[in-house]
């Protein structure tokens, strides 16, 4: 080293302490080192947070966002104190007050309606990580008006795929990373389960295997797809039934894979006469039949033994019954299907959807895998090898968001298991508690006992037209009318149509709207300006329209000027979570797991964690469940309740560290009182392994079922074939068709045949046929920056920088037509509104679509920005031109702008038509700023916590 | 000190693959927290709650899009940092001699306490690897993580640069690449890694790999044998189903 | 390259002051007492003012004494010892010629060579950076010289010196433009050699790696107008070379050279702007930008 070299310390000390807890940075749920440093006050600061290496989800490895998470912790954004309005709803103006004048200001709105009419209080939760509590709570209130926001997100997925096959992606399975060789991605993904596949997809480029990314956007993780297909957005279902279509032709489908561990080997009642027409044939005590090979006849699906059939027809009392598998091929041979048929619509030319096809069938079965590994199915067979069909799909929103989402999902899972790639390996692995078919699921509950809990949990799956949530006229029950005839599978509810309908009274009026994290006054609402109006709205008499509206929120969102009362919620390293195998667990394919959050630092201000807050709120109101039998407070607060609450003998929320007979155990067993200590040595989360025989055909295999008991997933071993056919889609059909005594409403009957079809379909996202496509050509949608999460992610210092503004990306052809150049801006009008906004020129773009990063446009006055932020000026929401409901069409009616069977808002489904446009000081439309209950931020930020 | 040092032995530099990147930005803010906290002064934000917020940071991701003379634009992300030149020119324009380049290892540094922010040295960085911290007033600049490196206190698998570690797609790689048998060096010749702006002769130590081919025509016929019909229609193709079942061994015993 | 004032009044003024010094030293003039007492604090003023203009470029100010250590790598350390070490001599020589009213021939001798070395790192200091086309020319140094020395000659009444030099000055001035123009495109740097993806095809910047500004953007990314740019560069010929000319032909009157004088020290302005402003860094490459 030369001598005048600087001596420099290679070895400085990183932290005094490293404290191990769960990001909430987005939902992905990594585990994080919090490294904290001690001050000369004694007090550890948090100083550095970096990925866990031990953790099951991200494996050390962490994202932009959580990595910025010191800055969100510190946000001058932040809320201090519980607020009471001063000004009027919409202004931000309030005055801090003390918890217990807020709780029992909740108290006095509340309580009457509980003990008259609990469905007066519409509670719904947005970025919610607690919804097995938030749901338990709102049981226990008794009203039936709970959901989260899964309605606008991605039901269509998560129903599609329980339906089909108990499970779908993220928090329910993944592709086999460490051994497919074709992973195929349709849509916008990155949002959702956002390390692992970047990690996934990191491992199989290190391998040398493929990827086909669907998209009509080449950007993230479709950049670096081998092969990219710039598809129009709402045909993916039409594109992957071309695909169905060329596979069945050929024969490259897993016949033995679809006879045994599908209902394709189930019977049809074909009898267009039967009031069974339709419905699968089954034995005296219900169970689907079959025909067994071995001896040619009957035989129920999951015999001992039995040898189903996928090809023999049952002929009895006059009645053709074919098996599933005849249907489909009926179908999926018509030639509608051809390359050829869909090529335009796609935006697809033919060869190409061939050779895509080609590669699935050469991958699958040219270069399928074995694993030796004996394992044993459910019928009692031996197998000595796994074979594993080495293709794996993953989607999520993208295809989800759409009016025919729910079937275009369906035509994924479909694709999967004609394939046999699932469950298998190489192909899309089930995380625990998943798989879990929809007939484990409960249903859905409505029935209201004014002082009474709710008779079940609010959400589910319903089988048919007896599980729809309706009052004795036929009437939704619930306020966002999920589980109505408009929307039967609803799985997830209708967040997105809480505020229209409780403005509108229909289906009738509520007393308190009370949220949790949902920035509904914002970016996570369909036509945002109406929804202000409807938060604002009087009536005759002077009072607002929607009387009451509390809200919970860590941050100073925009939606926080909405609300009478709000109940500030601390950071995510301020607090405890579960993140609980009965809700949303952080699973791999190989592990059961569940992890916790915690205090690494005390709040310096005066909030609560929103669960803790729903503890002593509880106890309040008496709600059953929060109160122990002298009438005092169960739960001190949520961590008591994490370790003390008993769901079901033996389940609580947390599955690590119980006490069994023989001491600590997982799965089952009594409260452990130092259960969060345990986990908390344990780095924050808790996992154990599935045993390796039974860690492929989870659904299938008789150990898994075992240890899934074992682990107290359920009750007895439940194993099911995976459902082609859905046969509650076709009860549905079949009611409206006329037969049995719930009948939907006449104006629904042709919609519900045409579209709930028990065999995957392609129709028309509904805008086309209510928005004139000559007039509005173009697609519009958004996703989410990697680097950014929803509006949480723009009050960060760091992030901001990053994504301050956006632009709206134009694909060449209509960038040329317009003669835009760099700088410009452009007029977008929907048939709903307009929106003036930058422009920006993107050639890796489907020729007629436009996009936008999500949410990085902000209201002037929240977030603890500045007035002149460019998140407010130059971004903006392509929201302002989605409408809940679409526009008439002449019929006296209007339909809602969501998928017809799960309700899930179809954002996607957007048309606009474009202009160019002078520029205008600032992205239109123009809001008023809001008051900043918070202030505003520092002007410069040198942040260093140690010395 | 401004004298470049005789060429070191062992070159510590970076891999990144463009064919992997997927633009997250993950390793731009690791890079600012870990820098942040530690090695010098902190990486300022100026108007950071504000109508223009800017700031430091070492480690920036560009995205470019790649139009070929045939078929459809690709899209590259593209992170940057210090490459850490053997000939590096930012350390020779030093008037003070606060920029150097580690004897031992071919880090180059900013000795912050010897640095009078005179911003040449960004001058000659073709790379825009250095920035000039507005609050500090001396120049920033990647240290390779020279304090998390060699770092005693941190478990050995965690000697890395904070931008390797928690980059999710595993796209940037960390090693010696003087040595011709280290992973990165035999990534760098499996994959033809290549230097930016050779032209500018600053012999970058960090190699950039190439995006792989996209959108490539398969080799074999589409048609046959993987798509070749099993029979005409749907009649026939019963028939098939019911042969394909029979020569269906079961899969089980 | 950002114009920054700092850097045009250092380059500009201290120029101006080191050429001043470079005739004094040789004796063109040869002033004294009070007469040499006003040559030397012009000269002065020009040079140190330049000098301490250049010091708020810096983000440290306070310690500029370290510029001096690295004389064998760095041309601004050079430079900073060149010009402090012509102002010690020049010093000692002007105290002879105020004070005691004699010219110690060689220590003006030695000043000039000092002034001319410090004019000439000073110009090698944008002449080396091979980032910035532009600059990395022989007419960059050569043109700072003729313009330090015509400048000097200018103040220093020597117009027979003045006028051949600022002619030159502006031949040269014309060249650095015209060559300069042409730089960038033959320094063989582009983006494809900047991203190393010209082989797939037709390179353009995305997004940006942040949507809000940085210190690169600031510092080495500035966009003139080409129109603009042009008359600027009117202007500059006009104010800096051929007015002043002009002026020192026509018959002698102190108010003409005054006049040249500011109509010199303002064209160099102009054209000192453009300098930097039209200067692209390759840099702006990753920008896309130039």
């Amino acid at each position: 080293m030369p001598k005048d070299q600087p001596v420099i310390d290679l070895s400085p000390k990183v932290s005094d302490e490293v404290r191990k807890t769960t990001c909430y940075m987005c939902a992905c749920r990594c585990g994080i080192n919090v490294h904290m440093k001690a001050q000369t006050d004694g007090k550890l600061k948090v100083a550095y947070i970096e990925g866990n290496r031990d953790h099951p989800v991200n494996k050390g490895v962490l994202c932009a966002k959580g990595s910025a998470g010191i800055m969100q912790h510190n946000a001058p954004s932040r809320l201090r104190a519980p607020l009471k309005r001063t000004g009027p709803r919409g202004s931000g103006e309030f005055e801090e007050i003390s918890w217990d004048e807020a709780l029992t200001l909740a108290t006095s709105w509340l309580q009457p309606i509980r003990e008259t009419a609990p469905e007066k209080l519409a509670f719904f939760t947005g970025r919610d990580q607690s919804q097995s509590f938030t749901s338990f709570w709102a049981q226990g209130f008794g009203t039936p008006n709970y959901a989260a926001h899964g309605g606008f997100c991605s039901v269509n997925m998560a129903a599609a795929g329980i339906y089909t096959m108990g499970g779908a992606f993220w928090e329910f399975g993944q592709p086999d990373w460490d051994h497919t060789k074709l992973f195929m991605l349709f849509g916008v993904a990155e949002d959702h389960d956002s390390n692992p596949i970047k990690m996934g997809i990191g491992k199989i480029k290190e391998r040398g295997a493929r990827m086909i990314g669907v998209n009509p956007i080449r950007t993230g993780y479709n950049a670096v797809a081998d092969d990219w297909v710039g598809i129009t957005p709402g045909t993916d279902g039409l594109f992957i039934l071309a695909l169905v279509h060329l596979l069945i032709k050929a024969g490259k489908i897993d016949l033995h894979y679809l006879a045994h561990y599908t209902n394709a080997s189930c019977l049809v009642n074909e009898d267009p006469k039967s009031p069974q027409n339709g419905l699968l044939l089954r034995d005296e005590d219900g169970n689907p039949q079959v025909i067994d090979r071995r001896t040619g006849k009957l035989a129920r699906w999951d015999g001992e033994g039995v040898d189903p059939d996928l090809a023999a027809t049952y002929r009895h009392k006059g009645i053709t019954h074919r098996p599933v598998f005849h249907l489909m091929a009926d179908r999926y041979l018509s030639n509608d299907y051809a390359p050829e048929k869909v090529e335009d619509r796609c935006g697809i030319p033919a060869k190409r959807i061939r050779a895509i096809a080609a590669d699935l069938a050469r991958v699958a079965f040219d270069e399928a895998i074995t694993l030796d590994r004996a394992w044993t199915d459910f019928r009692g067979r031996e197998h000595t090898q796994m074979i594993g069909r080495p293709v794996s799909f993953h989607a999520m929103r993208g295809i989800s968001a759409h009016s025919n989402g729910f079937q275009t999902c369906r035509a994924l899972h479909t694709l999967q298991i004609l394939l046999g790639s699932v469950e298998t390996p190489g192909g899309m692995r089930f995380k625990p508690p998943y798989p879990k078919p929809a007939t484990a699921h409960p249903k859905p509950h409505c029935k209201v006992t004014p002082g009474q809990p709710l008779n079940g949990p609010h959400l589910g799956y319903p089988h048919g037209p007896e599980d729809l949530c309706l009052d004795a006229n036929g009437n939704p029950a619930r306020i966002d009318k999920a589980f109505s005839w408009e929307n039967p599978m609803s799985a997830h509810g209708l967040m997105h149509m809480v505020i229209s309908n409780a403005h509108a009274g229909d289906p009738y009026k509520i007393d308190t709207l009370f949220m949790y994290m949902a920035n509904m006054s914002w970016n996570s609402s369909m036509n945002t300006g109406g929804v202000m109006q409807m938060l604002t709205d009087t009536d005759e008499s002077g009072d607002y329209v929607i009387p009451h509206i509390i809200y919970s929120d860590a941050y100073s969102s925009e939606m926080v000027a909405y609300a009478d009362l709000i109940l500030p919620d601390t950071t995510y390293l301020e607090r405890h979570d579960c993140i609980s195998l009965l809700d949303r667990p952080i699973c791999e394919a190989d592990a059961v797991a569940d992890a916790i959050r915690w205090p690494v630092v005390e709040p310096d201000r005066n909030v609560r964690g929103f669960q803790s807050v729903l503890c002593d709120l509880g106890a309040r109101l008496h709600i059953p469940g929060f109160v122990n039998d002298d009438g005092s407070q169960k739960y001190d607060d949520y961590a008591d309740y994490i370790t003390n609450h008993i769901r079901r003998p033996g389940i609580g929320p947390l599955a690590g560290w119980r006490m069994g007979a023989n001491g600590l155990q997982g799965g089952r067993g009594a409260a452990n009182g130092g259960q969060i200590d345990s986990y908390i040595k344990n780095g924050g989360f808790w996992v154990e392994h599935i045993p390796a025989d039974c860690a492929y055909y989870k659904p299938f295999s008789r150990n898994y079922q075992d240890w899934a008991v074992k682990m107290g997933f359920y009750d007895s071993p439940q194993p099911y074939i995976f459902q082609l056919y859905v046969e509650p889609l076709r009860r549905f059909q079949l009611a409206a068709e006329g037969e049995g005594s719930i009948q939907p409403p006449d104006h629904l009957r042709g919609r519900i045949i045409a579209t709930m079809d028990p065999l995957p379909i392609w129709y028309p996202p509904f805008t086309d046929g209510h928005v004139d496509p000559v007039e509005y050509p173009i697609h519009a949608l958004t996703q989410r920056p990697m680097a950014m999460y929803h509006s949480w992610g723009s009050q960060n210092a760091w992030l901001r920088q990053i994504h301050g503004h956006n632009p709206l990306y134009v694909p060449t052809k209509i960038w040329a037509a317009n003669g835009f150049a760099e700088g410009d801006w452009a007029r977008v009008t929907s048939a709903h509104g307009s929106i003036t906004v930058p422009v920006a020129h993107q050639a890796s773009l489907n020729e007629n679509t436009v996009w936008t990063w999500n949410a990085i446009g902000k209201r002037k006055g929240a977030w603890a920005l500045d007035t002149d932020a460019p998140e407010a000026t130059k971004g903006f929401l392509l929201n302002h031109l989605i409408h809940e409901l679409l526009p008439a069409k002449g019929d006296g009616m209007r339909w809602a702008n969501s998928d017809p069977i799960t309700g899930q808002a179809a954002w996607f489904d957007l048309r606009v038509k474009i202009e160019r446009s002078a520029a205008p000081d600032e992205s239109q439309p123009v809001l008023p700023p809001l008051a900043s209950p918070v202030g505003k931020g520092p002007d410069e930020l040198t942040w260093k916590v140690g010395k | 000190m401004t004298q470049l040092p005789p060429p070191s032995k062992v070159k510590l530099g970076l891999v990144i693959d463009l064919d992997t990147c997927v633009g997250c930005h993950a390793c731009v803010v690791s890079c600012k927290g870990w820098n942040t906290e530690n090695y010098g002064a902190p990486l300022s934000d100026q108007d950071p709650y504000g109508g223009d917020p800017s700031g430091t940071f070492l480690n920036r991701v560009h995205s470019y899009e790649v139009q070929p003379a045939e078929g459809t634009a690709k899209l590259i992300h593209f992170p940057k940092s210090c490459l850490h030149c053997d000939d590096a020119p930012c350390v020779t324009v030093c008037p003070t001699g606060a920029s150097y380049k580690r004897a031992e290892d071919g880090i180059v540094l900013v000795n912050e306490d010897a640095c009078i922010g005179c911003s040449l040295c960004a001058w000659a960085c073709p790379y825009g690897a250095r920035e000039l911290d507005a609050a500090a007033g001396v120049m920033k600049k990647c240290t390779l993580c020279v304090d998390r490196i060699y770092n005693e206190n941190l478990p050995e698998v965690d000697r890395v640069p904070a931008c390797v570690r928690t980059c999710p797609s595993g796209a940037r790689h960390f090693g010696d690449l003087g040595d011709d048998d280290s992973a990165v060096s035999q990534l760098v010749a499996e994959r033809g890694g290549f230097d930016l702006m050779p032209e500018q002769g600053t012999k970058p130590v960090n190699k950039y790999l190439p995006p792989r081919p996209k959108d490539v025509e398969p080799e074999y016929d589409i048609l046959a044998p993987y798509l070749a019909p099993v029979t005409d229609g749907p009649k026939g193709f019963v028939g098939w189903l019911d042969k394909a079942l029979s020569a269906l061994t079961g899969g089980a015993k | 390259m950002h114009p920054s004032p700092s850097v045009i009044i250092f380059t500009t003024f201290s120029g101006l002051g080191f050429g001043l010094l470079f005739w004094l030293g040789l004796g063109l003039p040869t002033p004294t007492g009070w007469a040499a007492f006003v040559f030397f604090a012009i000269a002065y003023l020009a040079a140190v003012g330049g000098l301490l203009a250049s010091t708020f470029h810096l983000g440290r100010p306070e310690r500029a004494i370290k510029a001096f250590s690295q004389w064998q790598t760095s041309w601004l350390s050079r430079e900073g010892i060149a010009a402090v070490a012509t102002l010690l001599i020049m010093a000692a020589y002007g105290a002879g010629l105020v004070f005691g009213g004699t010219r110690i021939s060689p220590l003006g001798w030695l000043g000039s060579l000092g002034a001319l070395a410090t004019v000439i790192t000073t110009s090698m200091i944008y002449t080396q950076m091979k980032t910035v086309p532009r600059w990395r020319h022989w007419s960059t140094p050569a043109l700072f010289l003729s313009l330090s020395l015509g400048g000097g000659a200018l103040l220093a009444g020597q117009t027979r010196f003045a006028i051949p030099l600022i002619v030159l000055a502006g031949i040269l001035q014309v060249t650095n433009w015209l060559v300069g123009d042409g730089l960038f495109a033959r320094s063989g740097t582009t983006m494809n050699t900047a991203t190393g993806l010209g082989n797939m095809g037709r390179v353009r910047a995305f997004e940006p790696p942040h949507t809000g500004t940085n210190f690169l953007l600031k510092e080495f990314v500035h966009v003139v107008g080409r129109k603009h740019a042009q008359q600027l560069r009117v202007i500059g010929l006009m104010l800096g070379y051929i007015i002043p000319v002009i002026l020192l032909l026509l018959p002698f009157s102190h108010w003409w050279a005054l006049l040249a004088v500011v109509s010199h020290i303002a064209g160099i302005l102009a054209v000192r702007w453009l300098f930097f402003a039209q200067a692209e860094h390759v840099v702006g490459l990753y920008y896309g930008k130039r």
